[in-house]
């Protein structure tokens, strides 16, 4: 796949402990994937399946045992392969004795964003997400639905062409929930390459393009929304991740077992 | 290369992009280095010592005995031994807690997806700490010499700059070696004491060491000259006396030459820092 901003190729993640005797945790099994430029990619799994995994290799933090990963045809081992993403990490992480307006300038300079345009990119963001009146106080003032904000404020400094969101509406309310939608779609019609992971299927099925699967470590299934409902022949995604999962299974087993008893 | 680039051209580009490349190292050191000072000055710690230095300094300041020299010098003597342990406390401390704390509050994650080596981020700290250490340096130092300055109304600023300056690179070796220990150990209190207890011990027996070596067996005796030779002799930056004493200047070739020193021990330990935090796990 040519046009492919986001690759991965027989991505295998193992972590050792450190307890002798213990075996070898295999994270991902052999992933490939691939994300074309201007779509929004759902990745999607039940906790534990790597998705975490296979985005701390796209971002540098851990080293994939084999297999390789590309971030714009850049390898991601190189740190330049960051240079037009945004990151927001599942839950917010951030310098809290600065304020909203001081870490998006800290961020603007580690991505080299020309001095003159510095306050014009502050000014976009934090409007866009709603926290220009909060510019100046300090992030450790802000509440839960503030934070995660900001945190997307930081992600779309640079204005980047790749985001990646680790679960975006994670802990937030209604309201905040719809604010990050509205944001991910109006990037999206921006021609913007969103890549996430959430646990709000229906979320990812009113805005992704195409999702994929992964459990314990292995890609089940890839491919656009609507074409999976018919293929697996279920109402919903939500019923063919509980199908490619193996929910069903073992629900009826319990469902059995209870009847016997 | 380009096919459409001319020879000229190819010559030039990998110069102007390592060019580039440096500057925008340059500009990542300086931006992480920013917000450690930034840190520094919105936390409390650091007035604390500041006031409490301050409040002694004033005190003996205020103190006449019979107008005699030797206790205005002892005065300064204490005084400046404040100033001493407070730096090194105020270095230590917040060397040793800036990586441990991005990893445990995790804001490593967010800036760590941005373009920027784990080098730089090391590199970034340990400047932002020395920095810091540096201007509350300046601070303790502006304050003790207007103290001391118009009580015996002389005014020995080359002195200071270099007693101050001689001291402020001692602090960049014992901050890099914080910083070092602070990815070893996990815990900033571990790194805190251990690098206070080195750092003390290298200032009080450091220059023994030798000696003590002559009256050991072997191969006891080849270890500690090994040790000898080794550790940053510390005491080498402890010229106290130049301000206590009011002594004529260091020859400024034996000042560039101990800043050189000091300079090359802080790039050896951040050398190891580098390399040991780029091989860590940080999931």
């Amino acid at each position: 796949m040519s046009d492919a901003i986001l690759k991965t190729e027989n991505l295998r993640v193992e972590y050792r402990t450190r307890e002798v005797g213990q075996e070898v945790k295999r994270a991902l099994k052999g992933l490939n994937l691939a994300v074309r430029a201007g779509e929004v990619f759902g990745f999607l799994g039940p906790n534990g399946a790597g998705k975490t995994t296979t985005m701390n290799v796209l971002l540098g933090f851990v080293n994939a045992t084999a297999g390789d990963a590309w971030l714009f045809g850049v390898n991601v081992r190189e740190p330049v392969a960051r240079q037009r993403i945004g990151y927001l990490p599942e839950q917010t992480y951030y310098y809290k004795f600065l304020t909203a307006e001081e870490l998006l300038r800290f961020y603007a300079k580690i991505f080299r964003v020309p001095k003159s345009e510095i306050e014009q990119r502050i000014d976009g963001v934090l409007k866009l997400v709603d926290l220009d009146h909060a510019r100046k106080r300090q992030i450790k003032t802000y509440s839960k639905g503030m934070q995660q904000r900001v945190g997307l404020a930081q992600a779309l400094i640079n204005n980047p062409d790749l985001l990646i969101l680790d679960e975006p509406t994670s802990g937030l309310d209604p309201v905040g929930r719809m604010k990050v939608r509205e944001i991910i779609l109006r990037l999206k019609n921006e021609g913007k390459t969103v890549f996430f992971s959430s646990h709000e299927l229906g979320e990812v099925e009113t805005i992704c393009d195409r999702v994929a699967i992964l459990t314990q470590g292995e890609l089940k299934v890839e491919g656009k929304v609507n074409e999976l409902v018919e293929l697996y022949q279920q109402r919903n995604l939500e019923q063919v991740f509980l199908k490619i999962i193996g929910y069903h299974e073992s629900h009826h087993d319990a469902h059995r077992i209870r009847r016997a008893a | 290369m380009n096919p459409t680039t001319t020879p000229i051209e190819s010559a030039v580009l990998p110069e102007v992009a390592r060019l580039e490349q440096s500057a925008s190292a340059a500009t990542n050191v300086l931006a992480i280095a920013g917000v450690v000072i930034r840190e520094m000055y919105r936390r409390k710690d650091f007035y604390v010592l500041f006031v409490l230095t301050a409040l002694i300094t004033l005190v003996m300041g205020s103190v006449t005995f019979f107008n005699q020299d030797n206790i205005v010098r002892y005065l300064k003597e204490i005084c400046l031994f404040l100033i001493w342990g407070a730096s090194l406390v105020i270095t230590i401390t917040t060397a040793a807690r800036q990586i441990p704390a991005e990893r445990e509050q995790r804001t490593l994650f967010p800036l760590l997806a941005k373009p920027v080596t784990r080098s730089q981020f090391v590199i970034g700290k340990f400047f932002g700490c020395w920095f810091a250490s540096g201007l509350s340096l300046v601070l303790f130092y502006v304050f003790f010499g207007v103290v001391a300055g118009a009580r015996e109304h002389e005014w020995p600023v080359l002195n200071y700059f270099q007693a101050m300056t001689l001291h402020w690179f001692l602090l960049g070796i014992v901050c890099a070696l914080t910083v070092l220990g602070s990815i070893v150990f996990a815990a900033p209190s571990s790194t805190s004491t251990i690098t206070l207890i080195v750092s003390v011990g290298i200032l009080l027996i450091g220059r023994h060491l030798n000696k003590v070596a002559l009256r050991l067996e072997e191969p006891g005796q080849t270890l500690l000259y090994a040790v000898y030779f080794a550790i940053p002799h510390l005491e080498l930056f402890d010229v106290r006396d130049l301000i206590v004493h009011n002594w004529s200047l260091i020859p400024w070739g034996v000042w560039a030459g101990a800043l050189s020193y000091g300079a090359a021990y802080s790039a050896i330990f951040l050398a190891l820092a580098c390399l040991l935090f780029r091989r860590k796990a940080i999931n």
